[in-house]
């Protein structure tokens, strides 16, 4: 069984508030770059099932080849192999061009049986990019699961919670799957593994992705405004007299 | 052509989040001059389709077959899909819930459609859906322009006012369904109805959260919490750091890695308002800081602050509010 796990590289959350429109605007967005968070979770299922099913892993990113430290990241965990989709010449792209240049690189590796992904990026925030590498496939997706119950005849069978409940879904491999972060607690790369995914040869190929050939654009990029009104900080002899206060003012506010 | 909304439908009815998107539907239909349908899939729609007739909707299509009695996305896709060519929609909207989101995007992916996934405001511009997306985990805001003929956008939950309703318009179209559940890739093998007495974080007008400022006697924090969250008919929040102590279950996490809410009211206790906790709830309405460090960041973006003991704070304003709600 293959299972390929799709890590993206994102700017670390710490430094999210101070990343400049500019920069966003121009594609060059000045932070420490880090495996996405949630992606982590992804990496660590791809793992887990190796174990589980005697299954083999690689990790694929889209990004440019300076971005490959998700994927290293990904190998020091324990994912198998790595391959790096090279975006340098992209432009004018949209979720779903590298939707579509990562099933293209999924389909590169042959007899794939599952694709796990993060539930989302950290940057684009989209949540969707799975369910274009699914349409681009055509195979069926889960996402946003807590639980890979089986994988078993052909099928997997997973766990999700939905507004409402938990639902317990099965569907036919080979499939897409984005998990959550209630599926695993990722472990830390080992000392070992670090050293090992340092030298590893991560092949990169091209997207091949036509100029322009997004549906959608990002246009007047800009920060949220900044919250006008400053603290107003509550004071009293008691917590009784501050509590009195604070009820005053959020009935005021017609909050409450 | 049209602008089509697809109406969720779960176990207690319509999520009323689809309302607010319909609402909004309506001014950009009359601004393309266009019309408003609605999209209701499932095993029995009546209900539903009489209520969409009150919200404005010049159209209420519904797809009916015992194969869609369940939400399973390939085959809601494949329905959604059929309401689309019915009603030559440009614009498709849906509130982006997790299938709302899913299935929006499923759909934009199949129809070779422009995407604007959890977006927070809609307008329109030469003719054309223009999305407002917040991304970098609420950093950064960006328009989002289409070049393609189907425009589709998820619409985050409350960030348009839950419409009126009105005298019942609009006429009730049945658009034949000829798929049969072996069409449907997915099975469920199983389905948990959650605990419906606690109100769902995303929808919350109000929310109470508690951080690890309770650490010194969690049980005892959380309670204090959830009674003030109770006396407010607020929904309960946490931030990780409570999260991942077990103080309570991963569905109450507030952020960057659990649930981004924008409520009218935010009640942060024992909270410090780390940049992750803030990506999930900074844009609420007004947010309430009870802290015993009066240098804590989370003062930084709230409306009002308290410095002092959440335990000492939180049943002085719990019994003050029962009076004044005259509870
Ligand atoms: C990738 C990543 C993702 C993350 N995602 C999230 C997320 O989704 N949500 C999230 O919340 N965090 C997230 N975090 C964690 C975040 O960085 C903080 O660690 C976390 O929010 C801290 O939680 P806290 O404010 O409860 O705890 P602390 O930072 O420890 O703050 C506790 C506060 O309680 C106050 N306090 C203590 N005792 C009392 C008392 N008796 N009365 C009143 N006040 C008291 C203290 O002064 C302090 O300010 C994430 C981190 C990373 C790296
Ligand atoms: N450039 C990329 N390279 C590899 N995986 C990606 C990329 N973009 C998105 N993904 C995957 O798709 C998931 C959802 O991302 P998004 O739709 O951008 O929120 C992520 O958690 C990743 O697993």
């Amino acid at each position: 069984m293959k299972v390929v796990v799709l890590v993206k590289q994102t700017p670390d959350t710490a430094e999210l508030p101070k990343v400049a429109a500019e920069d966003v605007r121009a594609g060059k967005v000045k932070a420490t770059m880090v495996i996405n968070p949630w992606d982590e979770y992804a990496a660590e299922e791809a793992i887990l099932l190796g174990d589980r099913f005697d299954a083999d892993s690689v990790a694929i990113s889209m990004g440019t080849p300076e971005s490959a430290d998700a994927l290293k990241h990904a190998l020091a965990m324990g994912v198998g192999a790595a391959a790096l989709v090279d975006s340098s010449d992209v432009s004018g792209g949209d979720l779903f061009t590298t939707a579509g240049a990562l099933a293209a690189a999924v389909q590169a590796q042959g007899d794939v049986d599952l694709v796990l992904t993060g539930k989302q990026s950290v940057d684009d925030n989209s949540g969707a990019v799975f369910a274009g590498v699914a349409a681009k496939l055509g195979w069926p997706l889960v996402s946003g699961v807590s639980k890979i119950v089986d994988i078993a005849d052909g099928r997997i069978s997973v766990e999700r919670l939905v507004e409402g409940g938990q639902e317990t879904l099965s569907v036919p491999l080979p499939a897409v799957v984005s998990v959550g972060k209630e599926i695993n607690d990722p472990r830390y790369p080992s000392f070992m593994g670090i050293r090992k995914a340092g030298k590893a040869n991560i092949p990169a190929t091209p997207a091949g992705i036509a100029a322009n050939s997004g549906k959608t654009q990002w246009t007047n990029i800009r920060k949220p405004e900044e919250r006008k009104s400053k603290c107003t900080m509550i004071d009293g002899a008691s917590a009784q007299e501050k509590a009195a206060k604070l009820a005053d003012a959020l009935i005021a506010d017609k909050v409450i | 052509m049209s602008v089509l909304v697809w109406i969720e439908q779960s176990q207690s009815g319509v999520v009323a989040n689809s309302w607010e998107v319909l609402g909004q539907g309506r001014k950009l239909a009359d601004a393309l001059g266009t019309s408003l349908a609605a999209a209701l899939i499932g095993s029995d729609t009546s209900a539903a389709a009489e209520e969409a007739r009150t919200y404005g909707a010049d159209s209420v299509l519904t797809l009916t077959s015992p194969a869609l009695a369940q939400y399973r996305l390939s085959g809601y896709a494949a329905a959604l899909k059929q309401a689309v060519a019915e009603s030559g929609a440009t614009v498709l909207l849906a509130a982006a819930t997790t299938r709302g989101r899913e299935l929006t995007a499923m759909l934009a992916a199949e129809l070779d459609a422009g995407l604007a996934p959890d977006a927070i405001d809609l307008r329109i511009e030469n003719g054309s859906l223009v999305a407002v997306r917040s991304v970098y985990s609420n950093n950064i805001l960006t328009d989002v322009t289409f070049s393609s003929p189907l425009q589709v956008a998820s619409v985050r939950p409350r960030s348009f006012p839950m419409p009126e309703a009105g005298a019942a318009s609009g006429e009730v179209k049945a658009v034949a369904v000829t798929m049969s559940d072996g069409d449907i890739k997915e099975q469920v093998v199983a389905m948990k109805s959650a605990d419906n007495s606690e109100v769902s974080l995303t929808d919350a007008s109000k929310i109470v959260s508690g951080g690890r400022g309770v650490s010194q006697d969690p049980e005892k924090g959380f309670v204090l919490v959830t009674e003030l969250a109770a006396t407010l008919g607020a929904a309960v929040g946490a931030s990780r750091a409570a999260v991942d102590a077990g103080y309570v279950p991963y569905k109450h996490q507030v952020g960057q890695t659990g649930k981004t809410v924008k409520p009218d009211l935010y009640i942060a206790a024992g909270i410090s308002g780390a940049i992750q906790h803030l990506a999930g709830m900074g844009s609420s309405k007004v947010i309430v800081a009870i802290n015993k460090d009066a240098e804590a960041p989370i003062f930084e973006r709230a409306t009002y602050g308290i410095v002092g003991d959440l335990y000492e704070v939180l049943p002085a304003l719990t019994s003050e509010l029962k009076k004044r709600l005259g509870k």
